[in-house]
């Protein structure tokens, strides 16, 4: 059985890297940490593995705005490996900050297909804070390897700019409609809300994750790798001898590389 | 000469010019400017006339090779998100203002470090572009009928900080770039102390900055008539670092007269002495290194510092806090050969969030923005970093109000076979991270001062500001080199910078360093500058010479500078040329030992304290909501989801627990191998009300509040270790060190009855603040912060109540005394006697609740301390949405104390757990013949009821007790300085 393989690009300032590639290597992944600069003097790295994985952190300081140097040195210099990636099966995870860089990059959502293009933008958040907290998610599409049967999570988020903000009302109706949008925060009642804290940031339409249009690439401002185990819920304590071993982020990781094997 | 404009790649070859330009980024008409709506609330506030309409803008003068396209193509590629943003490229000489509107600007001052400006030149490289003298700014737009005067009140009370920031409003020119300091001319300066008199050597202190008294003063006159020549000005400088008593310590580890008794080093006597006869096997470095070092695990250790940065942090809270917790991060990267960061800690100590104006005392910044500030400061740096901040305190007290308390603490895991550390003669002296410039000058000198109404004019260039991301990568490059086995010695460059970083290591050799070979964020720096200087984000290494290439390409792999700055030798001398002269030739046993000692003297301070009038019965549910909502008991959630305490996975016991993550932790827990269920918590005790009343019981209480903490959570009080910061009022007072000597010997009785070594401690002890003639100590304030190892983290327990029908047992006795307790304070009266700590007992109550929760018997436990019981109770209660009665009655009691002193007294050694009834007798097996009680049960209703043997006490709804808990500290709700 193929043992998928995962790269984890970090740049300066990437803080999440670690977690992430332990996330994969939990469900039997052989997950790679590589800075970008290594990337970017062989590209063709890139080929030889079958998940992309953009951790969290502040990539460059962040300063210019949340995963914009990273973005900007992958669309001048990693373009057409990257849509290759895309084209021949290759699945691309972004989180938080992984996530910023994707949507600045236009893989993510990529409504017209063209990479370079920006279409949302994850701005500050309307509390104007960085924020720690955990968020009750919605699963509003299953068309993305990622999600597969998941249960609705609970997941942290930690982040000053997440709120989706669309280019125009054109994409926002599109979002909905060419079923780009795979995660929305809601309230305790379980519907999408605009409601502080339980939407963290103010997010258009309550998304917290994307896909694009093959379903193999999500971006998502929650850390999954933060909810692997049943002992990092935050409220695990009260759930006596049932805490389980995994915990509500688990799925993701477990769904790549379960769908990696199933291709061979 | 074949000079083409540009290269192939189409960009502009080196000897094209720069130009300087502004790139100004604004967001979109349509998008909502939330920075400028937070601005114009806080100013409405404030009571300023500001009208609908005021936006805000970022910007960027810098200088760019090539024209306005590689401006455009930096602001494009780089500065403007396209989905929000609009932007203008301008020239410095155009007028910025747009037409009808009013402008502000808010720009550092030259000099002032700026973190994103650094960031945006090393991202430039990422496109290509080469980017010099980038200053960042912020600008605000108001409609052209605002009042000029209103537009210069919110740009110096809300948005400016004068010790780094100007403000400009209505501005006709640009804001230029960075601009290179005037270049100063080379000359050598000596100083002429052979022949100085007691008056001159005296002036030569202060005029210098040197912070020396008059026997020191004497010390290094006497030395240098002894070399029979004049020291140069840096001479005297790295003596006056290296003796200050930030690096020193010298009253603690002085001698000490205190009730006809000297007390020969007090740091040896009380504190290193418990540990020494402690000899605990899992004290693997104790007192040398950066950092303590305790046993985690069969292949690491753990490393635990905690640093104080209150003198930074008063000038500029930002700034101040942030470079606090990069140094002690640093500190952590500079203990055995260098550990990973995997936790942070933070405990500050503020005047009151809401003093009145006129009771600010002048030249301090107001609490609430110095609070805030701190806070920003952390949270960028830490979660940057990708540190997680886990746990911390705030305690609030009018004397904090001009000399606030910053510390940081830092965890580190270190390979086992990383620890020792040599330097041998021949190894290269390797500086590596940012760049130095002028920040920080005379840190470690101006933190062993008292803080007074100027300080804030004299000593911004001791203002120091933090690149986080430069520490990132900083980190990340050191790991991998200490890894691959690359040097043989590490420190980080702290207070002092390279004098105190380069004569620490080379204290057993000696060394040479050029000076010149110190890369500068821009020119003009004189040789003293370069050698005292405490840029942030730079540490020394010892290369064995054989490894300098490779260590070289490891640190170049990362976008980390690093330089060859001199050699490590076997002269026992300090030596630093500047090019090609001698700068510095000093004895290293002077410099290190030369120190002469003094015999301060220590007093008994005459205190009169009292006991408040009874509490009228029928007002303790009232008094318990006044209790919640003192600012030292209140929710800190406003701080607590500002930090990143998740980042690299390994929380497991988060600072805020329960359904509704509410719940205040005791302290926290962490697992820091990723698939490892080994584990550590880790919290602090900390309550200077006590120590009005009595230092010594203060100590006592500190240690077993921090032991109680991490053993709530379930940490083996047998594995722990604990770390001692004193935070003082100038000890030159007698009365300042008497405190600190009762406060020391304690300290040793208590590391000695609980089997707890001290692992590490650091002290901070001129915290005073002067107007004028009146001074204000901050009162005596000891902070001890407790590790302990968590041997699997799934038997952690939390602290909120888990569901009805279970039994409440409180364990530990209750004893009459008030003293320095919040019930006596808001009572009016600081209360007559602080309760003893009864250090037979008390150890054996922290193993026996430890074994509880380790056999599974406890559902929840919660430590009582600020508030006792009913604070507790209240806590553990609306943390989880469980109702819960208790009897009074029943209560273990030492004395006859009354209703409230039961409730709300704050004796020591006491839980409260929350336990299944099937689990009682197993309980009861364990607690034995300690003072324990079944205290009540929990309820499927949503009251706190308390009663005292059938009698009501009072019976509160839990919505009511949690809404005055979690609104004071909420500061969003409240004017204040804008987010920054």
């Amino acid at each position: 059985m193929t043992t998928p393989a995962v790269l984890v690009l970090r740049a300066a300032g990437t803080n999440c890297e670690r977690e992430t590639a332990y996330a994969f290597e939990r469900f039997g992944a052989r997950a790679t940490i590589s800075h970008v600069n290594r990337l970017l003097e062989s590209p063709d790295e890139l080929q030889r593995h079958h998940v992309l994985a953009l951790p969290g952190g502040f990539a460059y300081g962040d300063d210019a705005g949340a995963g914009a140097v990273l973005a900007c040195e992958m669309r001048s210099r990693l373009n057409e490996p990257l849509r290759r990636f895309v084209a021949e099966g290759g699945l691309v995870l972004g989180i938080c900050n992984g996530f910023q860089a994707l949507v600045r990059l236009g893989l993510l959502p990529g409504l017209d297909d063209v990479l370079g293009v920006q279409e949302v933008s994850l701005a500050d958040n309307d509390s104007l804070k960085y924020e720690d907290r955990w968020v009750r998610l919605q699963v509003t599409s299953r068309r993305c390897v990622f999600v597969g049967d998941m249960p609705a999570p609970e997941l942290p988020l930690a982040h000053g700019e997440g709120k989706l903000v669309p280019r125009d009302a054109q994409v926002r109706a599109r979002l909905a409609a060419d079923d780009r949008v795979v995660f929305r925060y809601v309230d305790e009642q379980l519907h999408p809300t605009q409601h502080y804290p339980e939407n963290p940031n103010g997010s258009t339409d309550a998304i917290a994750g994307l896909t694009d249009r093959t379903g193999r690439v999500l971006g998502l401002m929650p850390h999954p790798e933060r909810a692997l185990f049943g002992y990092h819920h935050p409220a695990w304590t009260r759930q006596g001898a049932r805490v389980p071993d995994l915990g509500p982020g688990a799925p993701l990781f477990a769904n790549a590389c379960d769908w990696v094997r199933a291709q061979r | 000469m074949h000079a083409t404009a540009e290269d192939k790649d189409g960009r502009p070859a080196r000897d094209v010019p720069l130009s300087a330009f502004c790139i100004e980024v604004a967001l979109r008409e349509d998008r909502q400017d939330v920075v400028a709506a937070r601005v114009a609330a806080q100013a409405r506030e404030l009571g300023l006339p500001l009208p609908d309409g005021l936006r805000s803008r970022r910007g960027w003068s810098l200088r760019v090779r090539g024209g306005e396209r590689e401006a455009r193509r930096l602001a494009e590629g780089l500065l403007v998100d396209p989905v929000m943003h609009v932007v203008r490229v301008l020239s410095p000489d155009a007028d910025p203002r747009e037409h009808g509107s009013r402008r502000l600007e808010i720009v550092r001052l030259p000099g002032v470090m700026d973190p994103g400006a650094q960031s945006i030149v090393r991202a430039a490289t990422r496109l290509e572009l080469d980017v010099q003298d980038v200053r960042s700014w912020q600008a605000f737009v108001a409609p052209a009928g605002t009042d000029p005067a209103a537009l210069k009140r919110l740009g110096n009370e809300l948005l400016a900080n004068a010790a780094i920031e100007e403000v400009r409003l209505d501005p006709t020119t640009g804001i230029p770039p960075v601009a290179d300091l005037p270049e100063t001319p080379f000359r050598l300066v000596h100083v002429a102390i052979q022949r100085a008199g007691a008056a001159e050597l005296e002036r030569l202190s202060r005029d210098g900055c040197l912070a020396l008294d008059a026997t020191e003063m004497r010390a290094v006159q006497e030395h240098f008539r002894a070399e029979d020549r004049e020291p140069t000005d840096i001479e005297l400088e790295t003596i006056a670092q290296t003796w200050s008593e930030h690096c020193k310590h010298k009253t603690l580890t002085g001698l000490v007269e205190y009730e006809g008794r000297v007390h020969d080093n007090l740091l040896k006597s009380t504190i290193a002495r418990a540990t020494r006869e402690l000899d605990r096997p899992f004290c693997k470095s104790v007192f040398v290194d950066n950092a303590g070092v305790v046993a985690f695990d069969e292949k690491h250790h753990l490393t635990f510092k905690v640093e104080t940065h209150n003198h930074p942090s008063a000038i500029e809270p930002y700034g101040g806090a942030g470079t606090g917790l990069g140094g002690v991060l640093r500190d952590t990267l500079g203990t055995g050969l260098g550990a990973r960061p995997i936790a942070s800690t933070d405990v500050f100590c503020f005047g009151p969030a809401d003093l009145p104006a006129g009771k600010l005392p002048r030249g301090a910044l107001h609490p609430r923005r110095v609070m805030k500030g701190v806070v920003a400061g952390v949270r960028d740096y830490g979660n940057r970093m990708g540190i997680p901040t886990v746990n911390g305190a705030v305690c609030f007290d009018e004397r904090y109000t001009g000399n606030p308390l910053v510390y940081c603490g830092s965890i580190g895991l270190l390979p086992a076979d990383r620890l020792h550390k040599e330097v041998r003669p021949g190894d290269l002296v390797l500086l590596a991270g940012g760049r130095t410039g002028r920040d920080g000058i005379h840190g470690a000198t101006f933190s062993s001062q008292e803080l007074h109404e100027e300080s804030e004019k004299v000593s911004s260039g001791a203002v120091q500001i933090g690149n986080a991301i430069e520490e990132k990568r900083l980190m990340d490059a050191l790991l991998q080199a200490r890894d691959l086995g690359l040097y043989r010695a590490v420190t980080d460059c702290g207070a002092g910078g390279l004098s105190s970083a380069v004569g620490e290591m080379a204290a057993d050799t000696g060394a040479q360093v050029q000076l010149e070979r110190v890369p500068l964020k821009y020119h003009g720096l004189s040789y003293a500058e370069i050698w005292i200087s405490e840029a942030q984000e730079r540490m020394v290494f010892a290369v064995p010479p054989e490894h300098e290439a490779a260590i070289l390409r490891v640190f170049a792999a990362e976008d980390v500078e690093a330089t060859v700055i001199g050699r490590f030798e076997a002269s026992g001398r300090l030596r630093a040329d500047f090019r090609g002269t001698r700068v510095m030739d000093l004895d290293l046993r002077f410099l290190h030992e030369g120190l002469p000692r003094r015999t301060r003297q220590a007093v008994r301070r005459a205190r009169a304290t009292r006991d408040p009038a009874p509490l009228p019965a029928g007002r303790e549910g009232e008094m318990l909501r006044r209790l919640l909502g003192a600012p030292n008991i209140a929710s800190k959630a406003w701080i607590i989801h500002q930090y990143d305490h998740e980042v690299q996975a390994g929380s497991v016991v988060k600072p805020l627990v329960g359904p509704r993550r509410e719940g205040p932790s005791d302290a926290a827990v962490v697992a820091p191998v990723l698939g490892s269920r080994r584990g550590f918590a880790v919290g602090c005790g900390l309550d200077p009300c006590l120590g009005d009343v009595d230092p010594g019981r203060m100590a006592l209480h500190a240690i077993d509040e921090a032991l109680r903490n991490v053993v709530a959570v379930g940490g083996d009080p047998a594995q722990a270790s604990i770390l001692d910061n004193f935070s003082w009022g100038s000890c030159e007072r007698p009365e300042n060190l008497g405190d600190l000597v009762e406060a020391c010997l304690a300290c040793y009785a208590g590391a000695k009855a609980y089997g707890t070594p001290f692992i590490s401690g650091k002290d901070s002890l001129n915290n005073d603040y002067r107007v004028g003639d009146a001074v204000q100590s901050i009162p005596p304030t000891l902070l001890i912060s407790a590790l302990a190892i968590v041997p699997d983290v799934a038997q952690a327990c939390s602290m909120d109540l888990k569901g009805a029908g279970h039994e409440l047992v409180l364990v530990g006795e209750s004893g009459p005394e008030l003293g320095g307790s919040h019930l006596a304070r808001l009572l009016g009266e600081a209360g007559a006697e602080v309760p003893p700590v009864d250090l037979a007992r008390a150890p054996r109550i922290l193993s026996a609740v430890h074994a509880a929760i380790a056999r599974g018997l406890v559902l929840a436990c919660h430590d009582l301390s600020e508030g006792g019981l009913g604070v507790a109770a209240a806590e553990m209660a609306f943390g989880g949405g469980v109702g819960a009665e208790l009897d009074l009655a029943r209560l273990p009691v030492r004395g006859a104390p009354d209703v409230a002193r039961r409730l709300f007294g704050q004796s020591a050694s006491r839980f409260l757990l929350e336990v299944e009834p099937a689990q009682i007798p197993a309980l009861h097996a364990l607690l034995a013949d300690l003072p324990h009680a079944r205290l009540g049960r929990t309820a499927a209703h949503a009251d706190l009821v308390v009663t005292d043997g059938g009698r009501p006490v009072l019976r509160e709804p839990l919505a009511g007790l949690r809404a005055a808990w979690l609104a004071p500290l909420d500061l969003d709700h409240e004017h204040g300085e804008a987010a920054r």
